[in-house]
């Protein structure tokens, strides 16, 4: 007869540096321990500094007078607004070229890479010429190449190169006709927004009689219709209340209309290129990740072709798609921050340029910016998350 | 019945099927949309060569010395070829560039030999790549032993500080990417968020602000009086930042290794360093090669932006070049040439580490 022994009972009880749990524990706690210390350290020797060097710490900086220009701001600034002031008028620029770099580098690429798909030999060598290029070379040299070698080297607004006498881009930017919006415009964008719950209206009542009844109206298209034509439609009921700015060329410079700076233009366009050649990779290998059975049974099933591109192809392509070019996205809105090397006033060129610069506040500076690129990247993964999980696989 | 006793001689394909005129009806011209695509493709390319070509070759001056030898209007490399040795090595004193030229030969020795597949004592190279090379290279560019004269670091620039950026933040950032990944799939709770936190901080960032602590608030956490050098801020900014992005691709690795590997070397009674050094780093690492050179590649164009916090890479030597007032207008060949000269390095690796892919990827595919 033979007593099966409980497993803690085996032997004696092992000594502390070979129990897992313990060793664990005692290893986190000197983890926890050389961090505390490294921190200890630094901030010591932090404090030492900045009183020798006779700094003050904390955001007070925040509401003193910046006392220096910034060429494009979204909102009122001028040089007698607050560093805190200058902070938003950086953030905005940052967003701005971010979210316009996106939306090219999202476009070129999907035109890219499908065109390296393409069963034209002539498209797909070029498309792939355009990739390996333009991927291979560092973001910073392409920004150079816009901003020093090309927009740089434009002509004098004399000599503008003009688009058809309403755009103008010289040496000193991009001129464009600006619309003046009269009374009454307001409407438009209400209408636009009456379009918009309307189509989601629409769209949530055509799936539930979809399932019910298994009727269904071309519902994307009565919303397209929607969106465009309401707001056109009040457009022409209130006799288009828009006027156009043309710039004019008045003594050395051009005056009226809307001008895009030529730090803008070569930020965005080097932006928008440089990732457009991973986006369309990305786009590639998501479309060839799909086995092409996947298309012959939609086929077989005698769906046609748009169909079989629109509910079977994409989306499944989109889930391979999607978590890459989420990263995509993050490193472009990181990448603007190369903006400061040429001048555009963007978060890290006027807040961690101009403004530690003049204040000294290193610690508070750097931690806002970091904090603010931090707090963007949480902020678009969990957006991307939200939206893969929505197209994911369902696996049982 | 009619039975054939003699075999018919083979005959040629149809023409429609074989030739270049087939092959081009195939590819180029197969419908209306495709042959329209072709001609658009075709005008595409005489739009951007024609000009590229006569401007970079036909037109352009190649031999002189000042600015004088460009008279035509194509582009002027006499700019570039008086500015080699700059470009190449910096400020480097020109009595001593061989030094810096027998290191980079060892180094593209070693890389060569750990590159081609039919060489043997991989594993003593790859160490000697790691641990003996670096030394190596410190006393042979730095100096000040074996009666090599001292070069300090504000002299190095141009194409070989690039590439010294690159080889440290590379070698530096794997070892210290591999703890993190072990760290980040460890069952240790605070291990686990401490390296979570230290990766997605890091990764969160733009490398810019990255540079510019490490320049601006390195010296304040140091105690008062010492100073660290601006190439080893850079040093240390980009290796941080290099090692949070190595710890995702190594997890990648990590994570395709079937956990049975790991069981079954538990199983031999294996502690945890030596399941993980013996059996499934060696499997993870070989199988992620391709991810750490694209790492390696995203590295290698990071460097560039040293030049913002004042070193001078090759982009930033080219770019202090142009501001030269005697050679002013040439922004276009400096930047043709910065830009040739990074493509050639990170085409190749792409083209390499596409090569592994291929190789490594043999056994799964169908």
């Amino acid at each position: 007869m033979s007593v099966r022994p409980k497993a803690h009972s085996l032997g004696p009880k092992p000594p502390f540096w070979r129990d897992r749990a313990k060793r664990a524990l005692a290893f986190q706690l000197l983890l926890v321990a050389a961090v505390v210390v490294f921190l200890l350290y630094i901030i010591g020797n932090t404090q030492a500094n900045l009183a020798a060097r006779g700094i003050t710490t904390g955001f007070g900086f925040l509401t003193n007078t910046a006392g220096f220009g910034i060429v494009q701001s979204l909102i009122d600034y001028s040089s007698q607004s607050t560093y805190g002031r200058t902070f938003v008028v950086g953030l905005l620029n940052t967003l701005v070229v971010s979210a316009l770099g996106i939306l090219a580098a999202t476009i070129i690429g999907f035109i890219v890479g499908i065109a390296r798909l393409s069963p034209n030999w002539l498209i797909a060598r070029l498309a792939s010429g355009y990739i390996e290029i333009f991927r291979n070379i560092p973001l910073l040299l392409q920004i150079f190449f816009w901003y020093f070698a090309v927009l740089r080297a434009m002509p004098s607004p004399r000599d503008s190169l003009t688009f058809g006498e309403v755009a103008f881009l010289n040496v000193r930017g991009l001129f464009l006709p600006e619309p003046l919006f009269e009374s009454g415009f307001g409407l438009i964008p209400l209408a636009f927004g009456v379009a918009i719950v309307a189509s989601i209206a629409l769209m949530i009542w055509n799936k539930r009689r979809h399932e019910a009844t298994g009727k269904r109206l071309p519902a994307g298209w009565i919303s397209l219709g929607l969106i465009v034509g309401l707001p056109l439609l009040v457009l022409l009921v209130t006799g288009v209340p828009v006027t156009w700015d043309v710039p004019e060329l008045r003594g050395f410079n051009f005056r009226g209309g809307f001008t895009v700076i030529p730090e803008f233009l070569a930020l965005w366009l080097a932006l928008s290129i440089y990732t457009a050649s991973f986006i369309a990779e990305i786009v590639r290998s998501g479309i060839q990740a799909i086995p092409h059975g996947q298309t012959e049974a939609a086929q077989a099933l005698s769906l046609p072709q748009n169909l079989v591109l629109r509910l079977v192809v994409v989306p499944q392509a989109l889930r391979v798609i999607i978590p890459p070019l989420t990263s995509q996205y993050l490193n472009l809105i990181k990448n603007s921050s190369l903006a400061t090397a040429i001048g555009y006033p963007d978060l890290v060129s006027v807040f961690a340029g101009t403004t530690l610069n003049q204040t000294g506040q290193a610690i508070e500076v750097i931690a806002m910016t970091m904090a603010v690129y931090l707090t963007i990247s949480l902020l678009v993964s969990m957006f991307m998350n939200w939206f893969n999980a929505r197209v994911a696989l369902v696996e049982r | 019945m009619t039975i054939r006793h003699e075999m018919i001689a083979a005959r040629p394909a149809p023409r429609n099927t074989v030739g270049p005129l087939a092959w081009l009806r195939a590819n180029l011209f197969s419908g209306p949309v495709n042959s329209f695509f072709t001609l658009l493709g075709l005008y595409l390319l005489y739009l951007l060569l024609t000009p590229t070509i006569q401007w970079a070759f036909i037109n352009a001056d190649w031999i002189g010395t000042t600015r004088d030898d460009c008279s035509r209007e194509g582009a002027c490399w006499v700019f570039v070829s008086a500015r080699f040795t700059q470009f190449i090595y910096g400020l480097y004193p020109r009595g001593e560039l061989w030094r810096v030229d027998v290191t980079f030969l060892t180094f593209a020795a070693l890389i060569a030999w750990l590159a081609i597949p039919r060489l043997p004592f991989k594993r003593w190279v790859a160490l000697a790549t790691l641990v003996v090379f670096p030394l190596f290279a410190y006393f042979m560019l730095y100096g000040g032993f074996f009666g090599l004269r001292v070069v300090e670091t504000h002299r190095w620039g141009g194409l070989m500080l690039t590439l010294v950026l690159a080889v440290v933040g590379m070698v530096g950032a794997l070892p210290i990417g591999i703890l993190l990944a072990l760290g980040r799939r460890s069952q240790m709770p605070i291990v686990k968020s401490f390296c979570v936190v230290f990766i997605e901080f890091w990764r969160g960032v733009p490398l810019i602000t990255v540079l510019f602590m490490a320049s601006v608030m390195l010296p304040l956490f140091m105690p008062t009086g010492v100073s660290v050098d601006r190439l080893i801020r850079a040093f240390i900014g980009i290796t941080l930042f290099q090692s949070a992005y190595m710890a995702e691709v190594i997890r990648g690795g990590l994570q395709a290794i079937p956990r049975g590997q790991e069981e079954a070397a538990a199983a031999l009674g294996m502690s945890y360093w030596m399941r993980m050094g013996l059996i499934v780093l060696p499997q993870a690492l070989k199988m992620m090669i391709p991810g750490i050179v694209n790492t390696f590649i995203s590295l290698f164009k990071d460097t560039t932006l040293v030049m913002i916090i004042g070193l001078f890479d090759l982009l930033g030597i080219v770019q202090a070049a142009l501001s030269d007032s005697r050679w002013l207008g040439f922004s276009l060949e400096g930047y043709v040439f910065a830009a040739f000269m990074f493509w050639i390095f990170c085409f190749s690796m792409s083209r390499y580490s596409q090569y592994l892919e291929r190789k490594l990827h043999t056994g799964h595919k169908r």
